[in-house]
């Protein structure tokens, strides 16, 4: 690698962290203002109660608890997909693992906040962890929900590890680039890193046992989610496909998130250079191969369900199928399965602008899926004499625009301290060994693509 | 665990149940209003009731069979079942929703957190929501029973078998030093029930009401097949069939 290339990629990748621009200040007031609103109705719900949301009986459940199983499931977009391409040791991932990885952050800590939002009482939440207290009672073993509690903290301090870790060399390229309270607070973060052999080895091995522990958790974390709903007897709740199908899913609107997030930052950080249409197109791919396994699961779900024909379920079966929510499943299938499906096989079709048009249709069906899963259920439940219906409001239409906005926000501000493309990572690929390498698994790739 | 208080007559502990006559019910509904003033459950309002926030820990189902001119109506009073095998017992993060000494489905306001799953997880519905914080419009918050606590916003509540009743009379056998005896505790809607279709004591006597009731042939539980072992007993409509009236 040339000395003019090295700065060449310096200089592109660290102008967001050095340079700020009108255009920032501006967004970071506008999604700012949406998060603040979404505070302020969460202080409004806590004051009068849940009762200003659409949850009601029998539908003790509804947005909020969507938004939950979603922002989770977005969360798989980092780290899982970071970590199997860092172990397959693919090539093409160095651009795209780090803006992956601050999903999943991002996302898990959103998510996360969800259980707190639906509780009725939240300021005992804190009764879920485990600590000897004058209460003198555990938290219950039993409850799915505080096998949620650890599982989403167990991840959650993984991503951020698995996040952390390879940025170290970067804080501290930073800290030698710059002076004052810049250079005090990255020398800070970067634990000082300076590059010698052997802290290099201990980065290389600290990485590949993390993206190896990772996987298993990833996944444990939306089965256990899934285990809030399937743990019960509820009609179509109680399924043993949950799992695996909740992890697919999660896994789907993960990458769906991941394309949206990279485009965006693809123009407004002016990286056309380094996330190339190859990106795109290798994601695109990846995102096609959950989309069929999503399908799969379905069509496994529903065609069981029919098939068994027990009265419980076949009342929530119908309900979604021609029934009064039949307009969002079917919504949902063509979000899911009948836009990705053609933008993402033809391969002339296969373009950015398909593939995140195809990802907008997935986050949008993702969201549907939870909801389907969610409140059908509970509106038919086993007596018809208690059936229900539920009806969002206000407080939780805003509560659920305002985790986009946060979302928007926190990615906004991370990529603004912390360069969202891994610089060094990014040096070693352009190192003449690496790259004839690379040269070699693309030709492959493409060979077996013919 | 077990003290004096706690044993029934046969030297066992109490596991109280309840059976309900279908035969019997007139669908007054005299027990629904019982239940409200015993309690102290809120009274929702008509809005918030059309939105599904009532809140009657005993209700009376109506069901039609048949179509109009001909048609039967079948009333079924529905409370807790207070199930040996609750689905809303495992799924509470915090232990407020547990299973006492005696049988009973416990629900301990204090260590609600209002996740509202225990909820969803109820096959019967029978576990209500205090969505918003209670109040009772003047001279009504003087007719409040001091037995029973208030329920605040974002708790949940459901049927206890009148827990307090079950103790005071408890508390009244052990003070007389006399055993306690089938029908000395009577529920709110027991103790209202006009036609006496709502029989209540203990499971463990087998010498009690309830307990023969339990057993009759017409007795039967509701969503049984679901494996949640309630312990209010539905005894079938029988003389309906047999007069040839459907």
């Amino acid at each position: 690698m040339n000395l003019e290339t090295d700065n060449r990629l310096t200089e592109d990748l660290l102008r967001p962290v050095l340079h700020t621009t009108r255009r920032f200040y501006v967004a970071v007031a506008v999604f700012s203002s949406i998060v603040l609103c979404g505070i302020a109705t969460w202080g409004y719900q806590i004051y009068n109660g849940m009762g200003v949301t659409g949850d009601n009986w029998p539908v003790f459940w509804g947005f909020h608890e969507t938004n939950f199983v979603f922002w989770i499931g977005i969360s798989h977009a980092g780290t899982l997909i970071s970590a199997i391409l860092r172990i397959v040791n693919a090539t093409w991932r160095r651009p795209v693992t780090r803006c992956a990885e601050v999903i999943t952050a991002f996302a898990l800590m959103i998510g996360a906040l969800f259980p707190l939002v639906h509780l009725g009482r939240p300021w005992l939440a804190w009764w879920l962890i485990p600590y000897p207290s004058e209460r003198g009672i555990w938290p219950n073993y039993r409850s799915p929900l505080v096998w949620d509690f650890f599982a989403i903290n167990t991840y959650l301090l993984s991503s951020l590890l698995f996040l952390i870790l390879p940025a170290l060399p970067d804080f501290a390229l930073i800290r030698d680039r710059t002076t004052g309270w810049r250079n005090r607070v990255y020398g800070f973060l970067s634990l000082g890193w300076h590059g010698t052999p052997k802290q290099w080895h201990r980065l290389e091995s600290a990485m590949h046992i993390m993206a190896l522990a990772i996987i298993p958790i990833a996944i444990s974390v939306h089965t256990i989610v899934s285990f809030d709903f399937s743990m019960a007897v509820v009609p179509m709740w109680h399924s043993t496909i949950f799992g695996p199908y909740f992890v697919a899913g999660a896994i789907f609107s993960g990458i769906a998130a991941l394309i949206i997030v990279m485009a965006l930052l693809r123009k407004l950080l002016h990286l056309e250079a380094y996330l190339l249409p190859l990106h795109f197109q290798n994601l695109g791919k990846l995102m096609l191969t959950m989309s069929l396994l999503w399908g799969y699961f379905v069509f496994n779900e529903r065609l069981t369900t029919w098939y068994g024909n027990s009265p419980h379920e076949m009342n929530v079966f119908w309900s979604t199928q021609n029934g009064k929510y039949a307009p969002l499943f079917w919504t949902m299938v063509i979000c899911n399965f009948v836009i990705p499906f053609p933008l993402l096989t033809i391969k002339r079709l296969r373009s950015i602008t398909a593939t995140v048009i195809a990802s907008c249709g997935v986050v949008v069906g993702m969201w549907l899926e939870r909801f389907l899963i969610i409140v059908p259920s509970l509106s038919r439940k086993a007596t018809s004499y208690s059936w229900g219906a539920y009806t969002p409001q206000w407080p939780e239409i805003v509560i659920l625009c305002s985790s986009f906005a946060a979302m928007a926000l926190l990615y906004l501000l991370f990529s603004k301290f912390i360069p969202i493309i891994s610089i060094w990572e990014l040096k070693v690929g352009q190192h003449p060994q690496m790259k004839a390498a690379a040269e070699v698994q693309d030709a492959e790739a493409a060979g077996e693509l013919i | 665990m077990q003290n004096t208080d706690k044993q029934g007559q046969q030297g066992t502990p109490h596991r109280w149940g309840m059976s309900v006559d279908l035969d019997r019910c007139t669908g007054c509904e005299a027990c629904v209003v019982a239940c409200h003033a015993e309690n102290n459950i809120p009274i929702v309002g008509p809005e918030e009731a059309a939105r599904g926030r009532a809140m009657h820990w005993i209700r009376v189902e109506r069901y039609w069979e048949g179509e109009f001119p001909d048609v039967a109506l079948k009333f079924r009073p529905v409370l807790c079942q207070q199930c040996d095998e609750a689905p809303c017992e495992p799924v509470c993060p915090t232990y407020a929703s547990s299973h006492t000494s005696e049988g009973l489905n416990a629900q301990i306001y204090n260590r609600c957190i209002g996740t509202r799953y225990c909820a969803n997880a109820c096959s019967y519905n029978v576990r209500f929501f205090n969505f918003f914080s209670p109040v009772w419009d003047k001279p009504l918050h003087l007719q409040l029973n001091p037995d029973v606590s208030v329920r605040e916003q974002g708790v949940m509540e459901k049927c206890t078998f009148c827990i307090q009743r079950i103790n005071t009379g408890k508390t009244a056998a052990n003070a007389a030093g006399a055993p306690l005896k089938d029908g000395d505790i009577k529920p709110a809607c027991v103790q209202s029930c006009t036609a006496n279709a709502l029989v209540f004591g203990d499971l463990n006597d087998p010498e009690s009401q309830v307990s023969r009731l339990s057993h009759s042939p017409r007795g039967t539980r509701l969503l049984e097949e679901l494996g949640t072992k309630p312990k209010v007993t539905y005894l079938q409509r029988e003389s309906w069939n047999e007069s040839g009236n459907r």
